[in-house]
C-alpha cells in the first residue's frame, strides 16, 4: 500500500489537522441535526446540512484542481466540466428513480422527454436505473473525457496559457451542447425534482446527513489518495515536471504520460465530487458547465494555497462561505468581491492563506521559484526542437 | 413592397395641384362620381371597398392616385360632423392636417377625435398596393418604377400584363426592363401555346428570383391523377433545365452572401484578436478582461449617442476615438496597477485579469443597468445593397469590414513605421537588450497594453452596430477571440487577420447545416485538433517568443 | 589511422540553420575512457555538436555512432539517454523545489513508468549509490536541502551527480566551471578527473586554465570544423588556432 506520510519532510501536520476537522464535522453534523431539537439555536437545519455538503464537494473539486495545478503546473480552466459530467451521471440515475412519480407519470421516461414527445429512452440512458452502473459512469465518463482531451493536448505539447484557453473552450462547448433541448439531458432546465436515492427519501434530513457523511468520507479518501500520489516518487517526478519540464523529459521520463495519468485521476475525483453534489443540492443544469465555475474553482485553490492539498480544500470552504454570505446580504457586492479576490490573491498572496501560516510553511518548504520557468523552457524546447 | 419615400408620392400631388386642378367649387360630373364613390367607402364592407377601389382606379380621375395611396397608408379619414372624406397629410400633436381629396389642396386641420379612419384589411391593402403600383409604373423615377413592376408581378392579371407590356415598349432603364420582361414571361407560362411557354422559360432561366423558381418548379410535378401538369415534354425539359440553372446561380450568390456574412463576423473577431495578439505577443500577457474592454467601447458608443442625440450620423465617427481612449486608458490603468507586478507569470496574469473582467462587468451593470442597450445605426450606414434576389449586402456589415481593414492597416503602419512601434517590437523580441539601449520598457509596456486595449474599444464600436450592447457582450466573444489568436499564431497580426476571417467564414458556412451551437462546438474541436499539428498557430513567431522574460 | 573501437564516432556532420553552417563536415572521435576537451571561439559549433549527439538536432548529412551499435541519428532523445549518453547543460538545471537527495533519486536509472514510480520505494542499492554520488560530488552535507538554495557551484555538481546516477558511458559536459569560484573550480577538476577511465567525457570549456588542468587531449573547433587536435601545448602553439582566437 502507498506510504502516506512519506515524501513530505517533517510529516503532514496540516493534513492531520484537516482530517481531524473533517472528522469533527462528520460527527457534529448528525448530532446537531438529529439529536439536537429543532427549537434549539444549535440545531442544524436540512438547508445547513446541504450547504456544508456543498462546501465539501466543492472542496473535492478544489482538491482535484490543486493536484494538477499546484503539483504539476497544469492550469485547467475547465475542470467544472468533469464535475458537471459526474453530476449529470448521478442526475440521470436520480431521474430514473423518479419513475411513475413524475408529473407525467411515465414509469420509464423522465418528464422532460415526455414533454418533448419522445417515445423511448435514448440508448445512453440505459443502465442508469442501476446504482452501481451510475456510480461507474460517474467515475468513467469524466475520466474518459480527460483521457481523450488530455491525450490530444499533452501529446502536442500544449502547455501553459494555451492549454488553459482550450480547457476553457472545452467547458464552454459542453455548456452549449448541454443547453440544447434535444441532447437528451433536459436542456436548459437540466434535472430536478428528485425523489429518492437508493430508496431513501431525498427530502428527509436523515438522508442528507448520510449524504454529508459519505461526502466527508469521500473527501478524506481523495485527500489521502492524492497525498499518496504526491508523496510517491511519481509525485516527485510530477513536481519536477512543473519546475523544469524539458529537464524531466531529458531524464527519460515520459512527461506526457505522467501528465495524462494525473489529469485523468484529477478528472475522476472532480466527477465524483459532482456526483455527491447533485443529490444534496437537488438540481443540475447546464450552467454548471459555465467557464466561470471552473475559474472560481481555481481561485479557491489560489486563496487557500496551492500545492498543499488541504489548502485548496480550505480555500474552497472559505470562499464559498463568503459567497453564501455576500450573495445573501449584499448581492451587488459579490462579483466585485470575487474580482478583487482574484486580483489581490494573485498579486499579494501567491502562496495563498496557507502560505501565511508558519505550520504549513514548514510542511511545504518551497523556494521562490519562478512559476512560469517551465513554460519558457517548454516553449524554448519546442522552438529549438528538430 | 418598399414604402415609397414621402416625397415620391407628394411630388405627384404637387404636380396635380400645379396642373391647375379646376377651381375648388366647380365640380364636373367626373368629380361628382368621384366624390360619391369616396363617400361610399365610408361604410362599405371590405369586399365592397375593393370594388369601389377598382371603380376609382378605372375612373381616371387625376386625384385617384393620391387618394388610393393615402388609403393604403391609412391616411384616409372622414369627418364625423359632415361625413366628408379627407386625406390626412400629417399629424401635429392632437391635430391632423387635412387635404381635400378632390383638389388635393390644404383643407385646414382638425382634432384627431373629430375624424374617423377609413379602415383597410390585408386583402384590401394588397389590392391597393397593386393599384397604386400601376400608377407608379409611369413614375419618372426608375426606383419607383422598379418597385411598381415587382409589386405587379406578385399579382398578375390581364390588366397588369397589358400595362406592363405597354411600359416595356417605352422603358429605358435596363433593370426595370428586365423586371418587366420577367413578369411578362411569368404570365406567359399560363399561355395555351407551348411555343409561347418555351419562350417564356428561356427568359425566366436568366432570373435568380425565388418567386420565378417557385413558378417553374410545379411544371415538373404530376397531378394527383398521375399525368404531368405540363403536357408538352419539350417545355418540361426546358423547365427542368431552367430550374437547375436558377438553383445553381442562387446557390452561387448565396455562397457569396455567406462569404460576406462570414467576413463581417470575422472582421469583428479580427478587431478583437488584434488587441489580444498585441498584448499577448508583445508582453506575454493573456488579458481575460479584453472582452470587457471591448464592451466598454460599445458602451462608449452608446454614451456618445446619448450625449449627441441630434447628430446620430456623426456619433459613430466621434465614438471611434472616444472608445479608443476610454478602453485604452482602462488598459493602461490595468497595466500600471496590476499587470506589471505579475510579469513572467502568465497564469497569474490570466487570473488577475479575469478578476478585473468581473469587476468591469459588475461596474457596467451598476452604472448602466443590467439590461441591454440599443445603439442606433446612423442613416448612412443602414439599408442594404440588393444585387439580386439571392444577394443582399447590408451596409452596416460592409462598413464593419472596411473599418476592420482600415484599423488593421493603421496598426500595421504604427508598428512598422513609427518610433513607438519600433520600440514595441524591440521590447517584444529582446527586453533586456531594449532596456540596455535606453528604451524605457515600463513605458513601452504601458503603451502597448494601451494600444491593444484601445483597439478592443474600437472593436466594441463596430460590434455595437451589429448586435445589442449589454454587460455580457465581452463574454460572448472572448472565447472566440482567444481561438483566433491560438489559431492564427500569437503576436502575429497577419495571423490574426487571416485566422479571424477564416473562422468567421467557417462559422457562417456551418451554421445553416449544423445550427449555431454545433457550429461552435465543431470549430472548437477542430481547433484542438489543429493545435496538434501546429501547436504555435498558423504563423508562429520566429525565434524567441515574448514568453521569455 | 584505424578508426575503430571508439566510444563516439562523428563523421562529416553538416548542420545548417537558415543557410548558416553551424557544423561543416565535422569529424571527431572519442576514445573509450578518455577525457576530451573541446574548445573554440563562440559560434564554432560546440553546442550544436552536442545537440546532434543527444538527438536534439538532426544533421543535414553525416553520421554519428555511439560505440559500434548505436546509430544516434535514428534514435530519439530518450533512447539516446537510455543508451548511456548523459549531458550536462550550461545552465544548471536541477529541480529547485526538490531536495538534493530527491534530485538524485529521480535521476536514477529505474523504471520511468507512472504506475511503477507510484509504488516505488528506495532500495538499499539505490540508497548506497546516492550516498556514493553525494560523496563524490561533495554534497553529502546538503542531502536534505532544497536544490534551489545551493550555490551555483553546488548546483553544477548536483547536476553532474544526477548524470552519474544514470551511469552513462559518455558524459557531455557543457561549460561546467562558468561562474564558479576558484575553490569550486578546483573541486570540479578533481571530480572530473575521478571519473576518467570509467566514463568517457567530453568537456566544452572556455576557461583555459581549467582546460589545462584536466585536458589530456584537446580538440579545437572553428566554424563547424576541427582545426587542431592534440595536447594542450601543441594546440596552443598551432598557428591556425592563434589566428582564429586572436584574429590575426
Amino acid at each position: 500500500m502507498f506510504r502516506l506520510w512519506s515524501g513530505i519532510p517533517g510529516g503532514d501536520r496540516g493534513g492531520a489537522w484537516f482530517l481531524t476537522l473533517l472528522a469533527a464535522t462528520a460527527i457534529a453534523v448528525p448530532v446537531l441535526n438529529l439529536l439536537v431539537p429543532s427549537s434549539s439555536a444549535w440545531h442544524l437545519s436540512g438547508y445547513g446540512i446541504a450547504l456544508i455538503g456543498k462546501y465539501l464537494s466543492y472542496g473535492m473539486l478544489a482538491l482535484s484542481v490543486d493536484l494538477i495545478w499546484g503539483y504539476c503546473g497544469i492550469l485547467s480552466l475547465g475542470h467544472a466540466a468533469f464535475f458537471s459530467l459526474g453530476g449529470y451521471a448521478m442526475g440521470m440515475y436520480l431521474m430514473r428513480q423518479i419513475g411513475p412519480r413524475g408529473v407525467y407519470g411515465n414509469p420509464i421516461l423522465p418528464d422532460f422527454m415526455v414533454f418533448l414527445n419522445w417515445k423511448s429512452l435514448p440508448w445512453f440512458w440505459y443502465g442508469f436505473n442501476h446504482f452501481l452502473y451510475a456510480l461507474a459512469m460517474v467515475a468513467l465518463v469524466p475520466a474518459l473525457l480527460a483521457l481523450v482531451f488530455g491525450w490530444f493536448a499533452f501529446r502536442s505539447r500544449v502547455t501553459g496559457v494555451y492549454f488553459s484557453i482550450i480547457t476553457q473552450a472545452l467547458t464552454y462547448a459542453l455548456m452549449l451542447a448541454f443547453f440544447r433541448n434535444n441532447m437528451g439531458f433536459g436542456g436548459n432546465n437540466g434535472f430536478t425534482d428528485f425523489k429518492d436515492i437508493l430508496g431513501f427519501d431525498l427530502h428527509s434530513d436523515g438522508t442528507h446527513v448520510v449524504l454529508l457523511v459519505v461526502t466527508a468520507a469521500a473527501l478524506a479518501a481523495s485527500y489521502l489518495a492524492c497525498r499518496a500520489v504526491v508523496g510517491s516518487r511519481a509525485g516527485r517526478v510530477i513536481r519536477a515536471i512543473r519546475d523544469a519540464e524539458s529537464r524531466t523529459r531529458f531524464l527519460g521520463y515520459p512527461v506526457e504520460s505522467f501528465k495524462l495519468w494525473l489529469f485523468v485521476f484529477s478528472g475522476m475525483i472532480a466527477g465524483i465530487a459532482g456526483a455527491l453534489y447533485v443529490p444534496q443540492i437537488g438540481i443540475i443544469n447546464p450552467s454548471e458547465f459555465a467557464p466561470i465555475n471552473s475559474i472560481e474553482a481555481v481561485i479557491w485553490v489560489a486563496v487557500g494555497g496551492r500545492g498543499t492539498l488541504y489548502g485548496a480544500i480550505a480555500g474552497a470552504v472559505l470562499v464559498n462561505y463568503a459567497k453564501t454570505y455576500l450573495t445573501g446580504a449584499f448581492p451587488e457586492v459579490w462579483l466585485y468581491a470575487l474580482g478583487a479576490l482574484f486580483v489581490l490573491v494573485t498579486v499579494f498572496l501567491p502562496r495563498g492563506i496557507i502560505g501565511l501560516m508558519p505550520l504549513a510553511r514548514k510542511d511545504n518548504r518551497q523556494t521562490d521559484g519562478d512559476e512560469c520557468s517551465d513554460d519558457q523552457a517548454a516553449v524554448h524546447a519546442r522552438t529549438d526542437g528538430a | 413592397m418598399k414604402r415609397l419615400p414621402w416625397y415620391a408620392q407628394w411630388w405627384w400631388v404637387l404636380l396635380l395641384v400645379l396642373w391647375g386642378a379646376p377651381p375648388v367649387h366647380a365640380q364636373s360630373p367626373q368629380d361628382a362620381s368621384f366624390l360619391s364613390a369616396l363617400g361610399e367607402l365610408r361604410e362599405a364592407t371590405y369586399s365592397d371597398k375593393a370594388s369601389i377601389v377598382q371603380r376609382l382606379s378605372q375612373s381616371g380621375h387625376p386625384s385617384v392616385r393620391a387618394v388610393l395611396t393615402a388609403f393604403l397608408e391609412d391616411r384616409l379619414y372622414f369627418r364625423n360632423s359632415d361625413q366628408k372624406v379627407y386625406i390626412v397629410k400629417s399629424a401635429e400633436g392632437d391635430n391632423l392636417h387635412l387635404i381635400d381629396p378632390l383638389s388635393l389642396k390644404d383643407a385646414g386641420s382638425a382634432p384627431a377625435d373629430s375624424l374617423t379612419q377609413i379602415g383597410t384589411n390585408n386583402a384590401l391593402r394588397r389590392e391597393l398596393r397593386v393599384t397604386v403600383a400601376r400608377f407608379a409604373l409611369s413614375s419618372p423615377e426608375a426606383a419607383t418604377r422598379l418597385a411598381a413592376a415587382r409589386e405587379l408581378l406578385r399579382s398578375l392579371d390581364d390588366a397588369s400584363v397589358a400595362l406592363l407590356r405597354e411600359r416595356l415598349g417605352v422603358e429605358t432603364n435596363s433593370s426595370v426592363k428586365k423586371e418587366i420582361r420577367t413578369g411578362l414571361a411569368l404570365a406567359a407560362l399560363d399561355s395555351q401555346d407551348a411555343k409561347a411557354r418555351l419562350e417564356a422559360i428561356a427568359i425566366l432561366k436568366q432570373s435568380v428570383s425565388q418567386d420565378v423558381r417557385n413558378r417553374l418548379a410545379p411544371l415538373l410535378d404530376k397531378s394527383p391523377s398521375g399525368t404531368f401538369v405540363e403536357s408538352d415534354e419539350k417545355v418540361r425539359r426546358a423547365a427542368a433545365s431552367a430550374v437547375e440553372t436558377i438553383d445553381y446561380w442562387r446557390s452561387f450568390y448565396s455562397g457569396i452572401q455567406t462569404l460576406f456574412f462570414g467576413l463581417s463576423l470575422g472582421s469583428v473577431l479580427v478587431l478583437i484578436a488584434i488587441g489580444l495578439a498585441i498584448t499577448f505577443g508583445v508582453m506575454g500577457v493573456i488579458n481575460m478582461a479584453h472582452g470587457e474592454l471591448m464592451m466598454l467601447g460599445a458602451y462608449t458608443t452608446y454614451a456618445v449617442q446619448v450625449a449627441m442625440p441630434g447628430h446620430i450620423g456623426i456619433s459613430i465617427l466621434a465614438a471611434i476615438p472616444a472608445a479608443f481612449i476610454v478602453a485604452g486608458l482602462t488598459g493602461v490603468l490595468m497595466e500600471r496597477t496590476i499587470i506589471r507586478f505579475l510579469y513572467g507569470r502568465p497564469l497569474e496574469t490570466l487570473l488577475a485579469t479575469f478578476g478585473v473582467s468581473l469587476i468591469l462587468q459588475q461596474a457596467v451593470r451598476s452604472i448602466f443597468s443590467a439590461l441591454n442597450r440599443s445603439v442606433v445605426t446612423p442613416d448612412w450606414m443602414s439599408g442594404s445593397l440588393r444585387l439580386n434576389d439571392a444577394l443582399e449586402v447590408t451596409y452596416n456589415r460592409l462598413y464593419v469590414v472596411i473599418f476592420t481593414l482600415m484599423v488593421f492597416s493603421l496598426i500595421l503602419v504604427v508598428l512598422k513605421r513609427t518610433r513607438i512601434g519600433l520600440e514595441i517590437r524591440a521590447v517584444a523580441q529582446n527586453r533586456a537588450m531594449a532596456k540596455a539601449m535606453g528604451i524605457r520598457t515600463e513605458w513601452v509596456d504601458a503603451m502597448t497594453f494601451g494600444l491593444g486595449s484601445g483597439v478592443a474599444g474600437m472593436a466594441g464600436v463596430a460590434l455595437s452596430q451589429l448586435t445589442n450592447v449589454g454587460p455580457n457582450l465581452g463574454q460572448s466573444y472572448i472565447i472566440d477571440s482567444f481561438m483566433v489568436v491560438v489559431f492564427g499564431g500569437v503576436g502575429n497580426l497577419w495571423g490574426s487577420l487571416i485566422g479571424g476571417m477564416s473562422m468567421g467564414i467557417v462559422n457562417e458556412l456551418l451554421e445553416p447545416y449544423a445550427g449555431a451551437v454545433l457550429a461552435k462546438i465543431f470549430i472548437l474541436v477542430a481547433l484542438i485538433l489543429f493545435i496538434q499539428a501546429r501547436p504555435r498557430g498558423m504563423f508562429p513567431q520566429a525565434g524567441r517568443a515574448a514568453e521569455d522574460k | 589511422m584505424n578508426v575503430r573501437n571508439k566510444r563516439l564516432y562523428l563523421e562529416d556532420l553538416t548542420v545548417s540553420f537558415d543557410g548558416f553552417k553551424a557544423l561543416n563536415n565535422l569529424t571527431l572521435y572519442v576514445e573509450p575512457g578518455e577525457l576530451l576537451c573541446v574548445i573554440g571561439p563562440n559560434g564554432a559549433g560546440k553546442t550544436t555538436m552536442m545537440d546532434v549527439i543527444t538527438g536534439k538536432t538532426r544533421p543535414d548529412s553525416g553520421t554519428a555512432w555511439f560505440g559500434d551499435d548505436y546509430n544516434l541519428l535514428e534514435m530519439s532523445e530518450a533512447e539516446i539517454v537510455a543508451a548511456g549518453i548523459g549531458r550536462k547543460f550550461q545552465k544548471p538545471a536541477v529541480f529547485e523545489q526538490l531536495t538534493v537527495f530527491e534530485n538524485l533519486e529521480l535521476a536514477w536509472t529505474g523504471s520511468r513508468s507512472f504506475l511503477k514510480t507510484l509504488r516505488a520505494r528506495i532500495t538499499a542499492a539505490q540508497q548506497e549509490r546516492i550516498d556514493e554520488v553525494l560523496d563524490m560530488t561533495g554534497l553529502s552535507g546538503q542531502r536534505g536541502s532544497l536544490a534551489g538554495i545551493l550555490s551555483h557551484g553546488q548546483k553544477q555538481w548536483l547536476e553532474i551527480g544526477m548524470l552519474l546516477m544514470q551511469n552513462p558511458e559518455l558524459l557531455l559536459v557543457d561549460e561546467p566551471v562558468a561562474g564558479m569560484t576558484p575553490h569550486e573550480i578546483e573541486h570540479t577538476v578533481e571530480l572530473l578527473l575521478s571519473l576518467e577511465g570509467e566514463h568517457s567525457i567530453v568537456v566544452v570549456e572556455h576557461d583555459m586554465s581549467f582546460v589545462r588542468s584536466i585536458a589530456r587531449r584537446v580538440t579545437v573547433l572553428h566554424e563547424g570544423q576541427v582545426i587542431a587536435e592534440g595536447n594542450m601545448d601543441k594546440v596552443q602553439n598551432d598557428s591556425r588556432v592563434i589566428e582564429v582566437y586572436l584574429g590575426v
